[in-house]
């Protein structure tokens, strides 16, 4: 949205500068482009300088897809804005394409009338062949519904770069960052928090750090000197409220949260895991913070990884697990022994596009039902969700916090929008987090395995501990001894008391809030995980128009929030916006009987915010749906 | 000597749980529990710190009849389990019981991981060549032509040799016992209890319900000294009743030979459990019934870091470099910025 226009005299000539409220970038080209560093030093310029910021990358499943290939193309889009943001917005207002198949793939989403900047040397024939392009789109009349800029940044590029001692294909890597300067003096970035991060980078390769220097440089003043940009973009920095920010992914801060959450009960963190795409770089981030006792095994299968995870828990550590779908399938026995050891545990699964191996750099919400439902025989334990990257590390100490309260496993379902987008993270108030209260039973204590406290969690006893010897397993176990019991009546209590122990849950946990009408409406909006921030735009914009819609975020899965069926109550339809084919919509039906909605996206891509909005039009056409 | 066992002196029976005891009558696995806890209590044993795991199987239920810590996990993961137990606190000692189709066929990926990492726990694989639990099922160990319930034809699957596998999985200990020679067992049994490192030990037992007499050749009065050799450090492969018979390297194969004829005991291959490399125990554990007696005792026994010790020592070397980690540097990547 245009909030003012305003000229400006620039050193050279006159350049319009035009005030936005919020600007949605999107980067593209080969996946060796570095299209993602690219995306990412924009992001943090543009939070340093004060934006709120969300991103979106999107790459291939393949490392290195032929270069120039259509499946090869990776892109980072990223909003910044001057007030708090809660997507990456949906159309695109500037693309910049490195090449033809990324053209081909990324058009689709810029907005008419939004900026093209092309790496017009890229567009040759081999790549236009490559791409499928019979002649060269930039030549078409259908590019004329966008403001097309040709820019030569192959050449530039070499020019810029000749002098650093860099030559050839070295030198021609440093592309991405000329394209970055020129799209910092697009949107007024300043150059130094990537300048900075260049000479932390490449310090001790000067030749590259000067290279690249000189790239984003030269990129930089091609805008300001080229008479080919007649405007310039502002975007003021956000009101955030105060206080020292970084920049966080949702992975990171899964990592973060599961660390401080041992750090606060003094324990040591395990984490057992096998490398699968998009978890790996929650392992990735453990591995590096092995100062704060976290050790990381990378076992040898997904079954191993669970079932370390079990032994770790058995032996006190605080104990992690992490995968996506196809891990978490290869979990379930494992799940199930936790469930009947009931050892604290947390199992992290980052969903990505599915059956099988799917689509595996793509997100999806749809192991909802398996991680709820896909065990044997009676097996509850509770699952929880994150709402944004930053989310993911209250609910990682949440995890924990339930984990051991309860004596469960616990699932953290992230996914792929939520594990590679970041936003601004305020760095917490170590004194705001819960406290863990750890009680191991003693040498002398009264012990039985398996005597319940009020909750219906069992003592963690540790070996080590003389006199608490005891042996657990996956057979039934007996009430109160834990021995092995083969008893119809014990069966049923056992099975009855574990679901019981999950619902005991609720009792600690927030209720659920409302956004918008707390004494009800016509349209409720249900949402669970990564679709918060679209969600929530969408109601946002549809109250401003006067619609009588609220909406509502479910952050805890099994079980809900204890007030859940009386806000749904309060509304006279509600509708469930997933990335699957309605597995939060099916749990509502079947357990508060409420005649629910679904909006079901399962395309490997979040909702945009215009998608849910005018659901929600539809939904409320005809005037019905007017506040008075 | 353990805190415990230093005051009061423990006896086998000692660590006996107060849970009856289920296997069939007559099993094997009752004399491989009694050596166990006789083991426990000759090397002091302290229960509070010892964890017996197992997995899925007749010999999987043996954590339920031990006095010490246990679990008794889910088919084939015992050394998953094992791991993160150890990991987490390695000053527990930590042992694992495992059968031929526990450890070799479900759980197959599992045992080789941990042998090759060397944690420094102790495997107990009970062999007896078929499914007992599930009653009478050829197993991984079951020769060619097994005829069993789900091979009413005879078995079309060529078995594994658990001790070979164990080399080739870089086993640091490799020995092998059997049920009914309860002396040697205990010896073999207190050998890998002393080893740092994974000690990998495939105990022979008799199913007597579903693979009876499965191991006869090797326990029989009148054919164990000719089916069977039993290992010494530094001392020639003689085995025999009348302890005539050695075995002597032809090029690269074992071959039998009588001593006197013309053979000298300098002559025959002397066991070395310490070679660096295992060649001459994957030689030893290639030697079978009929055509060669089989090895009993320690194949090797070498020394290697543990992965609990090399795991745990990185964490240490980090706060070593980096200090205790603070909840400021862990929040601040080093690109903060602040808003006024």
């Amino acid at each position: 949205m245009v909030i003012a226009t305003q000229t400006k005299e620039a050193e050279r000539g006159t350049k319009q500068v035009i005030a936005l409220e919020e600007i949605t970038v999107r980067f593209c080209g080969d996946s060796g482009d570095g299209m993602q560093l690219a995306g990412t030093q924009m992001t943090s310029t543009s939070a340093i300088f004060g934006n709120d910021v969300s991103t979106l990358p999107d790459f291939p499943a393949e490392i290195r897809a032929p270069a120039g290939s259509l499946a090869g193309v990776s892109g980072f889009q990223l909003q910044f804005g001057s007030h708090k943001l809660l997507t990456p917005g949906d159309r695109v207002n500037a693309l910049i394409a490195m090449n033809p198949a990324a053209l081909k793939t990324n058009l689709c989403d810029l907005e008419q009338g939004g900026l093209l900047v092309v790496n017009d040397d890229a567009f040759n024939k081999v790549n236009l062949a490559k791409a499928g392009y019979e002649a060269n789109p930039l030549d078409d009349e259908g590019l004329k519904r966008y403001r097309l800029f040709r820019v030569p940044i192959d050449k530039l590029n070499a020019e810029a770069t000749k002098d650093s001692g860099l030559t050839g294909r070295a030198a021609a890597r440093c592309r991405n960052f000329y394209a970055l300067g020129l799209v910092y003096w697009l949107y007024g970035r300043p150059l130094d928090p990537t300048l900075n991060w260049i000479e932390d980078k490449f310090g001790g390769k000067p030749e590259v750090a000067d290279a690249n220097t000189k790239a984003l440089k030269s990129g930089y003043y091609f805008g300001e000197t080229a008479e080919m940009f007649p405007v310039r973009y502002q975007v003021a920095p956000a009101k955030l409220s105060s206080g020292r920010y970084r920049r966080i992914s949702g992975n990171e801060a899964v990592a973060i949260g599961l660390i401080t959450a041992a750090r606060l009960a003094k324990k040591t963190l395990f984490y057992g895991s096998y490398p699968i795409t998009p978890a790996s770089d929650i392992l990735h981030e453990l591995a590096r913070f092995k100062n704060y006792d976290v050790r990381t095994f990378q076992a040898e299968d997904e079954i191993a990884a669970i079932t370390s995870t079990i032994g770790a828990s058995f032996a006190g550590a605080f104990a992690v697990t992490g995968t996506s779908g196809p891990g978490l399938a290869l979990k379930s026995e494992g799940m199930g022994l936790a469930i009947m050891t009931e050892l604290p545990l947390v199992i992290v699964d980052v969903q990505r596009g599915g059956p099988s191996t799917g689509l595996p750099t793509k997100t999806e919400q749809a192991d909802l039902n398996i991680a709820t439902l896909g065990r044997n025989s009676e097996a509850p334990l509770c699952v929880i969700a994150p709402a944004t990257p930053a989310d993911c590390f209250n609910m990682a100490i949440e995890a924990f916090r339930i984990a051991t309260e309860f004596m469960t496993p616990v699932i953290l379902l992230s996914d792929g929008y939520l594990a590679n987008g970041a936003e601004p993270w305020k760095l917490p108030d170590v004194s705001t987090f819960p406290k863990f209260d750890i009680k191991h039973p003693q040498t002398g204590d009264a012990f039985q395995p398996y005597q319940r406290n009020d909750k219906l969690a069992r003592p963690w006893a540790l070996p080590g501990t003389p006199g608490l010897e005891h042996r657990i397993g996956g057979l039934e176990k007996e009430d109160v001894t834990g021995d092995v019991c083969y008893e119809p009546e014990n069966h049923e209590h056992m099975v009855r008391t574990r679901r019981q122990k999950i619902d005991n849950i609720a009792a600690t946990i927030p209720e659920l809030e409302i956004h918008g009408d707390l004494h009800g409406g016509e349209l409720l909006v249900l949402g669970w995980g990564s679709t918060y921030g679209a969600i929530t735009a969408a109601v946002d914009r549809c109250r401003n128009k006067g619609l009588s819609v609220s909406s509502a975020h479910l952050r805890y899965l099994d079980p809900m929030p204890r007030n859940t069926g009386d806000v749904l109550r309060r509304f006279r339809r509600v509708l469930i916006p997933e990335m699957n084919l309605g597995q939060l919509l099916h749990r509502i039906r079947a357990t508060f009987l409420i005649d629910a909605i679904g909006l079901n996206k399962v395309q490997g891509k979040p909702f945009m915010v215009v998608e849910v909005e005018a659901k929600i039009e539809e939904l409320l056409g005809n005037g019905n749906g007017r506040k008075s | 000597m353990s805190a415990e066992s230093a005051a009061i002196q423990l006896t086998a029976k000692d660590y006996a749980s107060d849970q009856d005891v289920r296997w069939c009558p007559g099993c094997g696995d009752y004399s491989i529990l009694a050596q166990v806890k006789k083991v426990m209590a000759n090397i002091g044993a302290d229960r509070a710190n010892t964890v017996f795991v197992s997995g899925i199987g007749c010999s999987s239920r043996f954590p339920y009849y031990m006095s010490t810590y246990g679990v008794h996990s889910i088919h084939g993961r015992a050394p998953a389990i094992a791991t993160g137990i150890k990991v987490t606190n390695p000053a527990l000692h930590v042992w694992l019981v495992t059968g031929d189709g526990d450890g070799l066929s479900i759980g197959g990926n599992h045992l080789l991981h941990v042998i090759r990492r060397n944690l420094d726990i102790k495997i107990l694989l009970f062999n007896n060549r078929i499914y007992g639990l599930t009653k009478g099922q050829y197993s991984p160990t079951s020769p060619l032509g097994k005829k069993t319930k789900s091979t009413p034809m005879g078995s079309v699957d060529f078995p594994l040799h658990p001790l070979s596998v164990a080399i080739g999985a870089e086993a640091t200990f490799v020995a092998r016992g059997i049920d009914m020679n309860t002396k040697h067992l205990e010896y073999v049994l207190e050998r890998a209890a002393a080893h740092k490192g994974t000690a990998f030990v495939e105990i022979y037992q008799n199913c007597n319900i579903f693979n009876d007499m499965a191991f006869e050749y090797a326990t029989g009065k009148d054919t164990k000294d000719d089916t069977t050799l039993y290992l010494e450090h530094g001392k020639p492969l003689i085995f025999g009743k009348d302890r005539t018979k050695g075995i002597r390297l032809n090029a690269m194969d074992p071959e039998i030979v009588t001593l006197g004829e013309g053979v000298k005991e300098d002559d025959l291959l002397f066991h070395d459990e310490r070679q660096a490399e295992p060649s001459l125990a994957y030689l030893l554990s290639r030697m079978h019934y009929p055509n060669f007696p089989e090895p009993m005792g320690v194949f090797r026994a070498v020394e290697r870091p543990t992965y609990e010790d090399l795991l745990v020592g990185q964490v240490n070397e980090a706060v070593k470099k980096q200090g205790e980690g603070t909840f400021e540097k862990l929040f601040d990547d080093g690109e903060t910025w602040v808003v006024n």
